[in-house]
């Protein structure tokens, strides 16, 4: 295991397996989260009203016994608002309050402001809405059959896949679907609006995207930018699902406060928080795919349709990044794949770690995983066969050129200390003889593009000041949701320093100290927020050196920085005495930092160029044991190999990979969002939403960070980002319960296998093909 | 009748007197809005995620007994007597973290760390439970907090870390003194809670018990409350009376004579699995795979029985081994058989005014097998789709007598007779059990919800009673879990 330091003098702090750096106030509980903030006087508590139906008119709405509730101070509704109604991130589609209509069961109506919660929630019980229902459009199928789009479907497409195809040696055509996924942060959605004077206001929110919450708190209220702070700590887990969502609990917040003026909070309890917020899309696949004898692929044509819900919010971004992450880590030659932008009478689907690309990348990796069946080959080898090259085969179907991309020697390390081959014959052979329980093995690899497809988003900046005494406050756009960023980018500020990291105060995210941010999202918060950060710093160390330089009468590069000291030649000094010498000196302690990253161009009309700065890599193997009689499997064992480049805290991305495993793993196999035939969501609650336990994580579990990784671009101290790539790891979970329901067929035959694969799938799936194959 | 509004419990060391405090406020509620302890966590509101776990302490003989439970639909009034423990306590006087916090900020076990506190105090009590380190007792213990961040990987080596620890920590060494305390509390009264008219009454004897809810028909009678809180928590129900059966003496009792192991209707399931697994194995895996210890640890035999719900985790056991219901009133006590007891989806054998004493649970007899296994979509903490228990005797390797009793499958638990009627004389061979599996399809017509299809549901009614056979014929228990990786 990694070791802890507890080492307060260490100024080299980059690399260093550090803990988070609120790990002490989380294990205490003075970690506070926005329903924790010592509530201000007069506070009012704001409850939102959900409607009960997914698609209706509404024909009236009577109030009046919700205002006379007791404790109830306000009811507010889309006439309460002075601005825009209206809290879409994008296309100007998501009303705060619902208006004459409502588009989904869950949407918001109106919100109750009162003196305590419970009465807030008890009055929303006591409205009077009459509804015209009309048909709602619930299912993808149901989409697709009625033309319901929210968006004109997206297509990439290189070569001649239709004639390739056709003149294949070889031809497997299917289809299946995959599920959404709740993100389930532990910390529901909360958001506190303060007013201040002037008709100013403070936000308290939990959210990913402060600046975009304080543009559309600022579009409700009608007021300008500047008379809105957002300001974060930290979230309690966010995963994607506080990027956008955030914004509409802020906004009724504010209108509540701007109303009333006095303070509103607004936190979502766990059911209104899994009915009224998106989710991951789901998807349906159809899929034609040509190969030679060898189980190379020739042609490849995949028609995706996604369900959106009833607004845009992210979704062409996400069926953007579903389309660039086809291809996962294999060359296609000749491709075209569409996906189709389905409008539906439910919530409207958002971001979710990995944006989209989980889904394109299941549907490669389960094709894969059929030419092997269809050649009676191990699907390694199939992998293999198809990954990208070094020098030829190298170019992504949207053009952009792969270099330094090695996911052949991840593999062939993971295969060996994994024991995949020897592990895979002995579970083909005990299977034979297994009337009880089926074994399966597979390994899948992740390719995943790093940086924003909107190339404006791929900028940050950072704000860092040293007071006299030598401490020094740091600032970024960057917000914490449990990932570790705040440490990384204090160490990267520490070690530029080359000051203990205690010296490095850590602050809360704030539109008033960094202005104009983009979301933590896309993996991207310790690339860009680091070296924004370390823009700033070396703005600072370079005056500093200056000032030296003049005091030792010295040139300014013979200046450097070590252990907490200021050194040139044999002059040497303390950081802090250098500091004060500066302030005597007249010159200024703080710096601002920003960073865009290089190299980057996107032409969307086209789907041309290169979107990603790198790619994040890895490569997992699996192994699950499935019960013949009931469908019900076990994860007996997990290796992974993953390249972070050079970790900046290896720690920190140990936990991600982890976490992002089993995260992707509950995505696949237990997590079922199930909506009942009048569009209401059934499980939005863990007592019927199942995210994995602690149970369903194999004590064999051998996660290791590639020792060989580093990065070829100039990121952060050569690191590589980590956030989402490691979900997509779980998609061997998926491939080796096929493997296991394979078996029963003597593998003749690939299952049918929708995710999640729920044991009820799993049962169906093994009942199936055991009526199709050879075997007894 | 000696009788008290007032509730006194210890609040960490310090001791709490709450007069008529709403009686069904829960402690989560109290903690963060009253005490302003925001320590403690609200994830679900249902006792499903963890998040809100605290830990009570019991003096038991002289010793402190611990265990960690929901506070978020816990009642306050349910304090009366006890320790409350919460994330606020646990750190030194000087600062110092107690084993189980530094071995998570050691081990990196937090990340967006909102989880953390509950899993601090689960941890607490594993700690003070002398939880072995093994992967199985650290789940069956870790199973009910849910984290989103970690995959539970740190979570499980700061566990192992910190129950390697054998140092005293404060709470040992302060354990006569907490004994005393409690003791101090004079919490062995009646308690009668009058909150702007919402009542509550916690009687100590049965006698009491019958005199109250005779006086008050229309009241609510709970025990660990892991359902009811839902009511207040979720539906926002006013429960207008409840009355609380945990401080009554004879109903958290566990005897074995006469043939019986006689549970008293408020004992814990914690407690109460743990007797029952003793005598039948199969219920070992049930136990672990009933709610979480969080809710085992408040949840009550006799509450699983009188809820009646037809996926109740207790209920196939008790039917399929012909446990007796001791039903008690002012006017009169009788018996029923626990499968006569449910009659349809929510209605049960119970007249007001009457309330469940005791379950009377036979012993095991010679030649008798039991077993009983549930399926769920995830395997920890999850209600069931079907459950499906078994229980026959054999004689000359032929089944003689048969009680087979499914959940999941109608809208009470209930004995599949036709399947039954096959099992007699059934030899339980592979080609034998075909013809049981085909009478249970005439047992049965299931519905279908989000926890599994009628064809899912019939599939796998039928797939148990192969299992059952198989582990009769092998003599093994056979499962997934126990299938070891290649």
């Amino acid at each position: 295991m990694l070791d802890f330091v507890p080492d307060k003098e260490l100024t080299r702090t980059v690399r260093h397996p550090l803990p988070h750096d609120s790990a002490v106030r989380h294990v205490t509980g003075e970690a506070y989260y926005v329903d924790d903030i010592p509530e201000p006087r007069d506070l009012l508590h704001v409850w939102p009203a959900l409607s009960p139906h997914a698609c209706a008119r509404i024909i009236s709405t009577d109030l009046r016994a919700v205002s006379q509730s007791p404790g109830v101070v306000g009811v507010f509704d889309a006439k309460s608002i002075p601005g825009v109604n209206d809290c879409s991130p994008t296309i100007g589609d998501d009303p705060v309050f619902a208006q004459l209509r409502v588009d989904f069961a869950g949407q918001v109506l109106f919100a109750v402001a009162a003196e305590s919660e419970q009465q807030a929630r008890d009055a929303c019980r006591q409205a009077h809405i009459e509804y015209e229902l009309e048909q709602p459009i619930l299912t993808i199928d149901d989409a697709l059959n009625r033309e319901s789009y929210v968006l004109p479907s997206s297509t990439i497409r290189k070569g001649d896949p239709e004639k390739v195809i056709e003149n294949a040696a070889n031809r497997i055509t299917g289809q299946f679907e995959c599920g959404g996924q709740d993100h389930f942060y532990l910390e529901g959605q909360a958001a506190m609006a303060i007013p201040r004077e002037g008709g100013d206001f403070l936000i308290h929110s939990s959210t990913q995207h402060p600046s975009e919450v304080q543009e559309l708190v600022a579009k409700v209220l009608d007021k300008p930018l500047n008379a809105v702070q957002v300001e974060v700590r930290r979230m309690g887990g966010g995963f994607g699902g506080k990027e956008t969502q955030a914004a509409q609990w802020a906004c009724i917040a504010a209108i509540v406060a701007n109303s009333t003026g006095r303070p509103a909070k607004l936190r979502l309890d766990r059911d209104i928080d899994m009915l009224a917020t998106g989710k991951r899309h789901d998807f349906t696949f159809e899929y034609d795919v040509g190969f030679d004898d060898s189980g190379r692929i020739q042609g490849l044509k995949v028609d995706m349709a996604s369900r959106c819900g009833y607004s845009a919010d992210l979704s062409r971004p996400i069926n953007d990044r579903t389309l660039l992450h086809l291809d996962n880590a294999y060359y296609l030659d000749h491709v075209t794949a569409t996906t189709r932008l389905c409008r539906t009478n439910t919530v409207s689907n958002t971001a979710f770690r990995g944006f989209g690309a989980p889904q394109g990348m299941l549907c490669i990796e389960r094709i894969i995983d059929e030419i092997a069946c269809h050649l009676k080959k191990d699907p390694l080898q199939i992998r293999r066969l198809n990954y990208y090259g070094k020098q030829t085969r190298n170019i992504t179907p949207y053009g952009m050129r792969m270099t330094g991309f090695d996911i052949r020697s991840l593999t062939t390390e993971l295969v060996e200390s994994s024991d995949y081959r020897a592990r895979r014959s002995a579970i083909r052979e005990t299977n034979r003889d297994s009337p009880r329980f089926r074994r399966g093995i597979a390994l899948s690899p992740v390719k995943f593009g790093i940086s924003f497809t909107t190339t404006h988003f791929n900028q940050a900046f950072a704000l860092v000041h040293v007071y006299t005494d030598g401490s020094i406050h740091l600032n970024h756009g960057g917000t914490e949701m449990g990932q570790g960023l705040f440490i990384k980018v204090a160490q990267v500020v520490a070690e530029e320093f080359s000051v203990p990291l205690n010296t490095v105060k850590i602050t809360e995210t704030n539109t008033s100290r960094v202005p104009n941010t983009s979301a933590t999202a896309a993996s991207s918060g310790s690339d860009i927020n680091g070296k924004a950060a370390q823009d700033a710093a070396r703005k600072i160390k370079k005056r500093l050196c200056e000032v030296a330089a003049k005091k030792w009468n010295t040139r300014a590069d013979a200046v450097k920085f070590m252990r907490g000291l200021v050194v040139a030649g044999r002059n040497s000094a303390s950081f802090a005495e250098i500091v004060q010498l500066a302030q005597v000196s007249r010159v200024p302690l703080s710096a601002t930092g920003h960073y865009r990253t290089p190299k980057i161009s996107w032409d969307r009309s086209k789907m041309q160029g290169r979107p990603f700065f790198y790619f994040g890599t890895g490569a997992a193997v699996s192994e699950v044991a499935v019960d013949r009689l009931t469908g019900e499997y076990r994860l007996s064992r997990v290796d992974i190999l993953h390249d972070v480049g050079k970790s900046l805290n290896p720690a920190v991305d140990l936990g991600q990979i982890e976490g992002g495993f089993v995260q992707g793993a509950g995505w696949l196999t237990s997590e079922e969002l199930w909506w009942d035939d009048k569009g209401s969501l059934r499980t939005h609650a863990p007592s019927t939403y199942k995210i994995p336990t602690i149970g369903d994580v194999p004590e064999e579990f051998n996660v290791q960070i590639w020792e060989r990784g580093r990065n070829q671009e100039n990121t952060i101290y050569r690191s590589k980002a980590v956030g989402e790539p490691p979900l997509m790891l779980a998609i061997s979970v998926y491939s080796a319960i096929c493997d296991a329901i394979s078996s029963l067929s003597d593998y003749q035959d690939w299952p049918k296998l929708d995710a999640p694969a729920t044991p009820e799938r799993v049962l169906m799936a093994m009942n199936n093909i055991y009526k199709g194959g050879n075997s007894k | 009748m000696q009788s008290g509004n007032a509730i006194r419990f210890l609040l960490g060391d310090q001791p709490q007197t709450l007069s008529n405090p709403p009686p069904t406020m829960t402690v989560l509620e109290y903690l963060r809005k009253t005490e302003h302890m925001t320590g403690t966590k609200e994830g679900c509101a249902e006792g499903d995620c963890g998040a809100c776990t605290v830990v009570l302490g019991n003096a038991e003989n002289g010793k402190m007994r611990y265990r960690a439970v929901n506070s978020c639909i816990m009642f306050v009034p349910f304090l009366h007597g006890q320790q409350l423990i919460t994330v606020e306590h646990l750190k030194n006087p000087d600062g110092e973290l107690h084993a189980v916090q530094q071995a998570m900020v050691e081990e990196h076990g937090s990340q967006c760390g909102f989880c953390t506190p509950g899993f601090i105090m689960s941890m607490f009590a594993m700690y003070h439970n002398q939880c072995p380190t093994d992967r199985q007792s650290i789940d069956n213990a870790l199973a009910g907090n849910l984290c989103r961040c970690t995959g539970y990987a740190p979570i499980v080596r700061a566990c192992r870390k910190a129950l390697k620890s054998t140092t005293k920590d404060q709470f040992d060494r302060k354990e006569n003194k907490t004994v005393r305390s409690i003791s101090a509390l004079d919490a062995r009264t009646t308690v009668e809670i009058n909150s702007n008219g919402q009542k509550y009454y916690a009687p100590r004897t049965t006698s009491d018990l019958a005199r109250i809810l005779e006086s008050h028909p229309e009241s609510r009678i709970v025990a660990g409350a892991t359902d009811v809180g839902l009511w207040v928590t979720k539906q926002r129900h006013y429960l207008e009376t409840v009355i609380y059966t945990g401080a009554v003496e004879s109903l958290t009792a566990i005897d074995i004579d006469d043939g019986y192991i006689r549970i008293g209707a408020a004992v814990t399931i914690s407690d109460a699995m743990a007797v029952l697994a003793e005598h039948y194995d199969s219920l070992d895996e049930l136990f672990i795979r009933y709610g979480s210890d969080q809710i085992r640890n408040l949840a009550t035999l006799g509450g699983n029985v009188a809820n009646g719900s037809p996926i109740g985790d207790s209920l196939p056991a008790l039917v399929a081994l012909d446990a007796r219901l001791l039903i008690n009133s002012a006017q009169q006590t009788r018996t029923v058989a626990a499968e006569d007891f449910f009659i349809d989806y929510g209605k049960q054998d119970l007249a007001p005014g009457e309330f469940l004493e005791r379950i009377d649970v036979p012993l095991p007899q010679e030649r008798q097998e039991f077993r009983i296994f549930k399926i769920s979509k995830r395997f920890h903490q999850d209600i069931s789709a079907v459950c499906g228990a078994f229980s026959v005797t054999i004689h000359g390797n032929r089944v003689q007598t048969a009680r087979v009793c499914y959940g999941g499958m109608a809208t009470t638990p209930l004995r599949a007779r036709n399947c039954e009627k096959a099992l007699i004389g059934n030899s339980l061979t592979a080609e034998d059990v075909k013809q049981a599996r085909e009478a249970l399809d005439m047992d049965f017509t299931p519905i279908t919800d989000f926890r599994g299809s009628s064809s899912y549901r019939s599939a796998v009614a039928a797939g148990l009673l192969e299992r059952f056979a198989d582990e009769l014929r092998s003599g093994e228990k056979i499962g997934v879990r126990q299938v070891q990786h290649a």
